[in-house]
């Protein structure tokens, strides 16, 4: 079943009964060439290129939920390649490009919006940052303009240029920044992997990996063992547990980070707009709705909410960046698992156990990275090399010391993220 | 969240500066080697459920506490001081 704008016509003319399932329900198999433990955005995506690419269509994606059920599901939505440091730079450039061709790709609408993202700076030091930071996304090929304060106010007028605490000086704009329907690029990337014959195995908890003479040989499940040759772990928040199946421990721990959407009101906000000194950023979706964050709520947490102090620090960060938004009812909030590294950078590597990978460490930024991370790891997964975008990603980068990604400058520790 | 501080009895969370697991109590001697000193500063158990965890009651009375918190539910089943918790050592 293919989209087109010609068969959404048909089928609004004759009652919209002719859509059929997106993917199949199959039953698991006994054995697969490969076994990708998680169906979120990641894991699904993995699926897809490791089909796409490389030809490898023997494999499984194993959910213990619904695809799509976890972070992917419950984020911010927002799409950027701004880093500065070698590492992450080349990463999400790849993946941003991969963006801009997705929907093609795949056949599938994910609303991919480059409505332009604008990081405000309220200091001489903070605007000598972010030219740094713009200087180092115009070398890696993406796109940067340093607004000063009068070109922001052409593009946000309704901000508080004048609070005496965050005067506004200007905004590093980021063009091909943006949104996208979040639950859609999951459901896309599982589309496009079903029909290359993926699996798309749903209600199947792993609950063991089994190995055998360092060689990783498959899953026990709730559904029964599944034999694999190769396994990725591609669980964001549950890493810690999926790896401890396997002996390992991961440089990881899982804190809560929390968002907010407002009921639907016209369009008023038409950019993604972070306010770093205030950790709050606002972009507003479709429907209408101003989607809103803040910080992690800096505690470990599985609980997939989160507590009252944060919440107010983000209204009132909100209330000092942009009055207008004061009127606005807040429709609900909730809190997401992430999987926070000691240097705020991501995990793609192999493990000390052969045929067995791991994809994790994504902390609060992993919706950008859905398309490039499954590129990344699919590659190394069929082809034993590290991708070249993505290969600074390495899980001994913290016992060595060497090739460490803090983007933010602050020290490899587990709370400074 | 509050938390029960042994000195000042409970506290909005947002006097306390959250350190990380309590693993920080058990530094290893300086030539322990790399694999120490990786579990040490960055391998995580990572718990969903009971983990203990260093506290600093940095807008109170300044005490380095071990909580004892379930990460699923949120609930504190224990507060003790650090400097008991490593045996009367500062």
């Amino acid at each position: 079943m293919r989209f087109s704008g010609w068969r959404v016509l048909r089928e609004g003319l004759s009652g919209n009964k002719g859509w059929g399932p997106h993917w199949r329900d199959p039953e698991p198999q006994a054995e697969y060439d490969a076994v990708i433990i998680g169906g979120g955005g990641h894991g699904l995506s993995t699926a897809y290129y490791l089909a796409k690419n490389h030809g490898m269509t023997n494999i499984a994606v194993l959910e213990k939920g619904y695809l799509g059920g976890g972070n992917v599901g419950r984020n911010t939505t927002i799409v950027r390649a701004n880093y500065f440091l070698q590492g992450n730079s080349e990463f999400y450039s790849h993946s941003l490009k991969l963006w801009e061709g997705m929907e093609q790709d795949l056949n599938y609408n994910a609303m991919h919006s480059q409505r332009g993202l604008i990081n405000l700076f309220h200091s001489d030091g903070q605007r000598d940052a972010f030219a740094r930071r713009g200087n180092a996304m115009i070398n890696q090929g993406d796109d940067a303009v340093l607004l000063d304060r009068e070109g922001v106010r052409k593009h946000l007028p309704y901000l508080d240029f004048d609070n005496v605490r965050f005067p506004i000086y200007g905004g590093l704009l980021h063009p091909r920044g943006g949104t996208a329907r979040h639950d859609a690029v999951a459901w896309g990337y599982a589309r496009g992997a079903d029909q290359r014959g993926v699996d798309l195995i749903q209600q199947c908890e792993v609950t063991g990996i089994d190995i055998e003479n360092g060689k990783v040989r498959g899953v026990q499940t709730t559904r029964g063992p599944i034999r694999a040759k190769k396994i990725g772990i591609v669980v964001a928040g549950r890493s810690g547990q999926v790896a401890a199946m396997a002996g390992m421990r991961l440089p990881i721990e899982s804190h809560v980070l929390q968002a907010f959407v407002s009921e639907g009101v016209k369009p008023v906000i038409d950019h993604v707009v972070s306010f770093g000194m205030g950790h709050f950023y606002i972009s507003q979706s479709d429907k209408g709705g101003l989607v809103f964050g803040g910080d992690l709520d800096f505690y470990a947490s599985y609980a997939q909410r989160g507590n009252m102090p944060m919440m107010e620090h983000v209204m009132e960060a909100g209330m000092t960046l942009m009055p207008m938004i004061g009127k606005a009812k807040v429709l609900r909030s909730w809190g997401g698992i992430m999987d926070m590294t000691p240097d705020g950078s991501p995990i793609i590597d192999k493990t000390d156990t052969e045929g067995l990978f791991i994809d994790c460490g994504w902390c609060y930024g992993g919706f950008k990275a859905v398309p490039g991370s499954g590129y990344s790891l699919a590659h190394l997964m069929a082809t034993g090399e590290h991708h070249a975008p993505a290969a600074k990603f390495r899980l001994d980068r913290f016992r060595t010391g060497r090739d460490l990604m803090d983007e933010e400058g602050t020290g490899a520790q587990h709370n400074l993220h | 969240m509050r938390i029960d501080c042994p000195f000042c009895g409970s506290r909005d969370r947002r006097e306390f500066y959250y350190q990380g697991d309590a693993v920080a109590l058990d530094r290893p001697a300086p030539d322990a080697g790399e694999a120490a000193w990786d579990d040490y500063v960055h391998l995580r158990d990572n718990p969903a459920g009971q983990t203990r965890e260093l506290w600093h009651h940095e807008g109170g009375c300044s005490a380095w506490l071990v909580v004892t918190r379930n990460t699923v539910s949120h609930e504190i089943s224990d507060v003790a001081l650090a400097t008991s918790a490593k045996g009367g050592q500062a």
